[in-house]
């Protein structure tokens, strides 16, 4: 795998001095997504940690244009920049929403789903951290069982995290892929064949975050390997409706080694709280679901 | 050569926009501003009218296609009603924030709860301080023209404008039209050329965090602060007085039809008595005043046409001579009075003028209003300013005990 870093485009779009948190696992991602999408991209955000990265009026750390839009209406917006492109004989360019998971999973979900029925030809990326991160950690629907958030303080989340790529799915868009900060060539690839297809194409990117998931900043690469060497975060695409493993997952996949979700569990302090009937429940979930994908594969 | 067709508001909307070849259309279904947006449809898939049409699953998401194609140099266009209209309200400030010259038409209908799908004005009144221009139409002629003049005073002062006209009472009334020859609009209606293009070759970060204070940029240059711009739009709304004049006039030369820019009059100069509306109830009070005149009071009346920006200056003018103003209006400011009436009421403050302002409120939810009971509320509004009562609230047709 090493030697494809080599075919990384060189250009970077992500200048130095960008507004995110220390060991902020969207501030890695992000840097590839650019590279894979380079020039030709006009970008449209709602408000989220991706706003706080770009920086603050007038200037900005990022290369690529880009709409601000509100929270709820990233799809749409992305729809409109699409249509007005389209009216202005402007072919070429590739729209690219991006939105957190609060902005996909929850507020955002309505757009997405009308543009995603309407087949709108963009890509709808969310990073997803699993929690209002950028208002402080708050519950999102993307916030797995037992974790602490500043709204489930004492508690935990007490449900599980909604299955997002199942809803898109049911959309029957040419391309769904998830992928990881940690793995930046699994995610890389992606992007690049993305920008490839036609239509509604969806991209799911598992993001560790250091303050909100309690875990210090020099572990994000750490973390995100754990979530896929568990199987929290599978690696996979759907193209045309053929699901396919990929990189870590689909060796994990393979020789069936799975580590137990306990071991990313462990290292985080959103899960202090966790009880052991969550823990188990968890992980019953996890297997589940892999399951369900290891049938899918065959 | 003249080419008049009897057609509704609605369908006057729509040759409006056609007239104006609108780049991108987005829009919701909702009750009575549908048919504008269906009729646009017919036309843009026969290909009669070049455009993007965005059938999207909410107006929330109608008013935020329209930003993102303007904001990449296409012409907008939407139409809504009421809860369409408040389900974008969010959007609305938004489209002004972004000084973005989008046009909606808005066919006006009550508020919920509970339901009614009936015209009044509580739509649109409510949303007037998002920075948006607002033209009342009173008939349907005036909608077509005010639609075509809203895009050349919108991409001139970088303002959204909002075209108001009553639901059902206009949206669904057939009148005669005199459709404007299209290659007559073309010139009077230059390209739209955006102040700033959303594009790869010139990337840039539009409508990011802003802090309260002035920052300075890459170059060192002290850029506006969130306060400096909201003043900028202020100013823009408040300059935007003239261009609607201005563009009111060139329009009657081109076009041989006067609405009147800011405000119309009718009667008024010699008038003992002034009633003031907005939309097709001023329309009414026409009718009222005609009444009132056969029966020996001098009544006139002041259409106010454009409510914001407020014809602050033209209100001074139109009322300052006087002796009594009524205020007919098809909103309510809940805990005060009508908005109009506030507003004009403003407008005189300070001239050294003391003329009593009476305000009804009336046709709440499409409850009907007829000449002859404006009329009479207008006489009975006489008799108690004659024993003193300069201010006075009133529910027209309406059960208040």
């Amino acid at each position: 795998m090493p030697e494809k870093l080599f075919k990384v485009h060189k250009e970077e779009y992500m200048l130095p001095g960008n507004r995110a948190c220390s060991g902020c696992g969207l501030s890695l991602a992000y840097r590839y997504v650019l590279k894979a999408l380079r020039e030709n991209t006009i970008l449209t955000i709602p408000a989220s940690c991706l706003t706080v990265l770009h920086g603050l009026y007038p200037t900005t750390s990022v290369a690529i244009p880009s709409l601000n839009c509100t929270f709820a209406s990233t799809a749409a917006s992305a729809s409109g920049l699409v249509a007005g492109l389209a009216a202005m004989n402007r072919s070429d360019i590739t729209v690219v929403a991006i939105a957190g998971d609060g902005g996909t999973f929850d507020i955002g979900i309505q757009a997405l789903s009308g543009a995603a029925e309407r087949g709108t030809d963009f890509i709808f990326v969310c990073y997803d951290n699993e929690g209002y991160m950028n208002t402080g950690t708050q519950r999102s629907s993307a916030t797995p069982m037992g974790a602490l958030t500043t709204t489930t303080p004492i508690l935990t989340k007490q449900q599980n995290k909604k299955d997002m790529m199942k809803i898109m799915e049911g959309h029957d868009i040419p391309y769904l892929a998830t992928t990881s900060s940690s793995f930046p060539i699994d995610l890389y690839d992606k992007f690049v064949k993305a920008k490839r297809i036609k239509g509604t194409r969806y991209l799911q990117i598992a993001i560790p975050c250091p303050p909100g998931w309690v875990f210090p900043p020099k572990d994000t690469v750490k973390i995100g390997r754990l979530a896929v060497e568990t199987g929290i975060v599978v690696l996979y695409e759907i193209e045309d409706g053929k699901f396919r493993f990929t990189g870590r997952s689909k060796t994990l996949a393979e020789k069936g080694n799975r580590a137990p979700v306990i071991n990313f569990v462990e290292r985080q302090g959103r899960f202090r709280k966790m009880s052991l009937e969550q823990l188990d429940q968890f992980q019953r979930s996890v297997d589940h679901k892999w399951n369900e994908y290891m049938r899918r594969a065959e | 050569m003249s080419d008049v067709q009897i057609m509704t508001g609605n369908q006057a909307a729509a040759y409006g926009v056609k007239l104006c070849k609108v780049q991108v259309i987005s829009a919701y279904p909702i009750t009575p501003s549908t048919p504008v947006t269906e009729t646009i449809s017919q036309w843009v898939e026969r290909g009669e009218l070049k455009a993007e049409y965005v059938r999207v699953e909410s107006e929330h998401s109608v008013m935020t296609v329209c930003v993102a194609a303007s904001t990449v140099g296409a012409r907008t266009f939407t139409s809504t009603s009421s809860h369409g209209l408040l389900y974008m309200c969010e959007q609305l400030h938004w489209a002004a924030g972004s000084r973005l010259p989008i046009v909606l038409a808005c066919v006006n209908r009550g508020v919920g709860a509970p339901w009614s799908i009936f015209n009044d004005q509580q739509d649109s009144i409510s949303q007037r301080d998002t920075g948006w221009i607002q033209i009342y139409c009173r008939d349907n002629q005036e909608i077509i023209d005010s639609l075509i003049q809203a895009y050349r005073i919108a991409e001139q002062v970088y303002c959204p404008v909002m075209v108001c006209y009553d639901g059902f009472v206009l949206s669904h009334t057939m009148m005669p039209v005199d459709i404007p020859d299209a290659d007559k609009v073309c010139e009077f209606l230059p390209p739209y050329k955006p102040h700033t293009i959303l594009s790869p070759e010139d990337p840039r970060n539009i409508n990011p965090v802003i802090f309260p204070w002035q920052r300075r940029d890459a170059e060192g240059v002290l850029r506006d602060g969130y306060m400096d711009m909201r003043w900028k739009l202020q100013h823009a709304l408040e300059g935007s007085r003239d261009v609607i004049v201005q563009t009111c006039r060139e329009y009657a030369e081109r076009f041989g039809r006067d609405h009147g820019g800011m405000l119309w009059s009718y009667k008024a100069d010699d008038a003992e008595v002034l009633l003031a509306g907005m939309g097709s109830i001023a329309t009414e009070a026409t009718t009222a005043a005609d009444l009132l005149r056969e029966g020996g009071i001098r009544a006139g009346v002041v259409g106010i046409r454009v409510y914001r920006p407020f014809p602050r200056a033209e209100v001074r003018e139109a009322f300052h001579k006087a002796p009594a103003i009524i205020v007919f209006e098809k909103d309510i400011s809940y805990g005060y009075e009508g908005a109009l009436s506030a507003d004009i009421k403003a407008a005189l403050y300070g001239i050294g003028i003391q003329t009593p302002v009476h305000n009804y409120i009336a046709g709440l939810g499409g409850r009907d209003v007829k000449a002859n009971e404006l009329a009479e509320a207008v006489r009975s509004s006489l008799a108690a300013i004659a024993s003193g009562t300069r201010e006075q609230q009133t529910w027209l047709n309406c059960v208040t005990e």
